[in-house]
């Protein structure tokens, strides 16, 4: 675990009462409660994209969440299609695996409106 | 063999520091490895896009490039680790959109993202749903209950009562997966699950620190100076402790073992505790004996402060 300070030392240019907005805001989720918050590497790299997000792609702070909010969503669809992906190959017999494969690259979207 | 960072940026020779700012913001834009996942053409284009800012944005680097003294690899920085890196992976579920993520999929998860594939999409003579849908409650244990276990009874908004088992070691924002406690599932399906997160109350005067326990242990003057045994609060019961002869405040002693239990993978952590020293009511005898003692190593305890540092 993470201390504040510890992560205040190693994202450069971070200022404290940022982050503590951001807490506030929960774009950043530690562990633990005011005054004794615990961060894991994720929570630090999340504090490095969201300043990258601000400083360098110079998004506000007003359009972040929204921003944040799709990354999130699209984080988690890329876990849940990982997760259909293990569950498929586990679960489904080769040969029907090699189907839907075959399907997948043939997929026409005009076809569509027949199924 | 890294391209030249001006052909990279798409700016000339004699670009000025403004332009190179703006041709690097529009090239991040438009590559950031988080607004295009998966894809590694535009990951490239993004670390090529950085390194040829990082560069060109410094005048003396830019300069030493200039004059051939350096290539363009000559400041590439070691990578961070991308949010990516941790959000695609298992870590990413803390972020999840609607807050944690649990492991497993619920019935909603799977209609979300198949639509009618797995329940028939009410066309005629579909099967009923096949699970439940998921309930999301919070619950805020004691500290103690979170470090050691503990099974506590959470009645639910409709009435119903849930016995939470709270396994050894819970952290604050966990989120406990209740098989079957959800809502209740249509005609032979599944019911679903209730998810319960978990927020751990502050303790008075323990504080978690991963797998170890910290203290702050206030000792008398006499124990500090003569050392002594003395009685320490730990999660489990309280034990006793040797003091050292001649322990400062701030000192901190270990008592192994003591901190959070061992669970899953991980070993029981430790107790710290850090001492205090506490005088306590003003005594007529040690004030006596303080005017009259004269140090064996007089010290000046703050010596080394500076209004600078």
């Amino acid at each position: 675990m993470i201390s504040i300070e510890v992560l205040i030392a190693r994202v450069s240019d971070l200022d404290r009462n940022d982050l503590d907005r951001w807490i506030g805001n929960e774009w950043v989720r530690p562990y633990g409660y005011t005054g004794h918050y615990e961060f894991r590497e994720i929570d630090v790299a999340r504090v490095r994209l969201i300043q990258e997000l601000r400083d360098q792609l110079q998004v506000n702070e007003a359009a972040l969440p929204i921003v944040l909010s799709l990354l999130d969503q699209l984080y988690d669809m890329r876990r849940r299609m990982r997760e259909l992906g293990t569950g498929l190959g586990r679960t489904v017999p080769e040969t029907a695996r090699q189907e839907l494969a075959a399907y997948l690259c043939e997929y026409r979207p005009v076809d569509d409106h027949k199924i | 063999m890294l391209e030249d960072p001006y052909q990279t940026l798409g700016v000339s020779r004699d670009a000025s520091q403004d332009d190179i700012r703006r041709a690097y913001h529009k090239a991040a834009k438009k590559h950031h490895p988080d607004l295009n996942p998966g894809n590694a053409k535009a990951e490239e284009r993004f670390k090529a896009a950085s390194a040829a800012n990082a560069l060109l944005s410094d005048p003396d680097k830019r300069g030493q490039f200039d004059r051939g003294e350096i290539d363009a690899a000559g400041t590439e920085q070691a990578r961070q680790p991308s949010y990516r890196d941790y959000a695609d992976g298992e870590a990413g579920r803390h972020y999840g959109q609607s807050g944690p993520q649990p492991r497993g999929w619920s019935a909603e998860d799977l209609g979300s993202i198949f639509g009618s594939m797995f329940n028939g999409g009410g066309r005629p003579g579909g099967k009923t749903d096949m699970r439940g849908s998921d309930e999301r409650y919070s619950f805020t244990t004691d500290f103690l209950d979170a470090v050691n276990g503990a099974t506590r009874r959470l009645t639910l908004p409709d009435g119903r009562t849930l016995d939470v088992k709270i396994p050894t070691g819970t952290l604050d924002g966990q989120v406990l997966r209740l098989r079957g406690q959800g809502s209740a599932a249509g005609k032979g399906g599944v019911d679903g699950d209730a998810l319960v997160e978990i927020h751990v109350r502050p303790h008075r005067y323990f504080k978690r620190d991963g797998q170890n326990i910290r203290l702050e242990l206030p000792v008398s003057l006499s124990e500090a100076v003569l050392g002594g045994s003395v009685e320490v609060p730990t999660p489990g019961g309280s034990v006793r402790m040797q003091i050292p002869a001649g322990s400062d405040s701030g000192i901190r002693l270990r008592l192994r073992g003591r901190g959070v239990p061992m669970q899953g993978g991980h070993a029981a952590g430790d107790l710290y505790a850090t001492l205090r020293v506490v005088l306590g009511k003003p005594d007529a005898a040690l004030e006596a004996f303080l005017r009259d003692w004269k140090p064996e190593h007089p010290n000046d305890p703050r010596r080394e402060m500076e209004p600078s540092q």
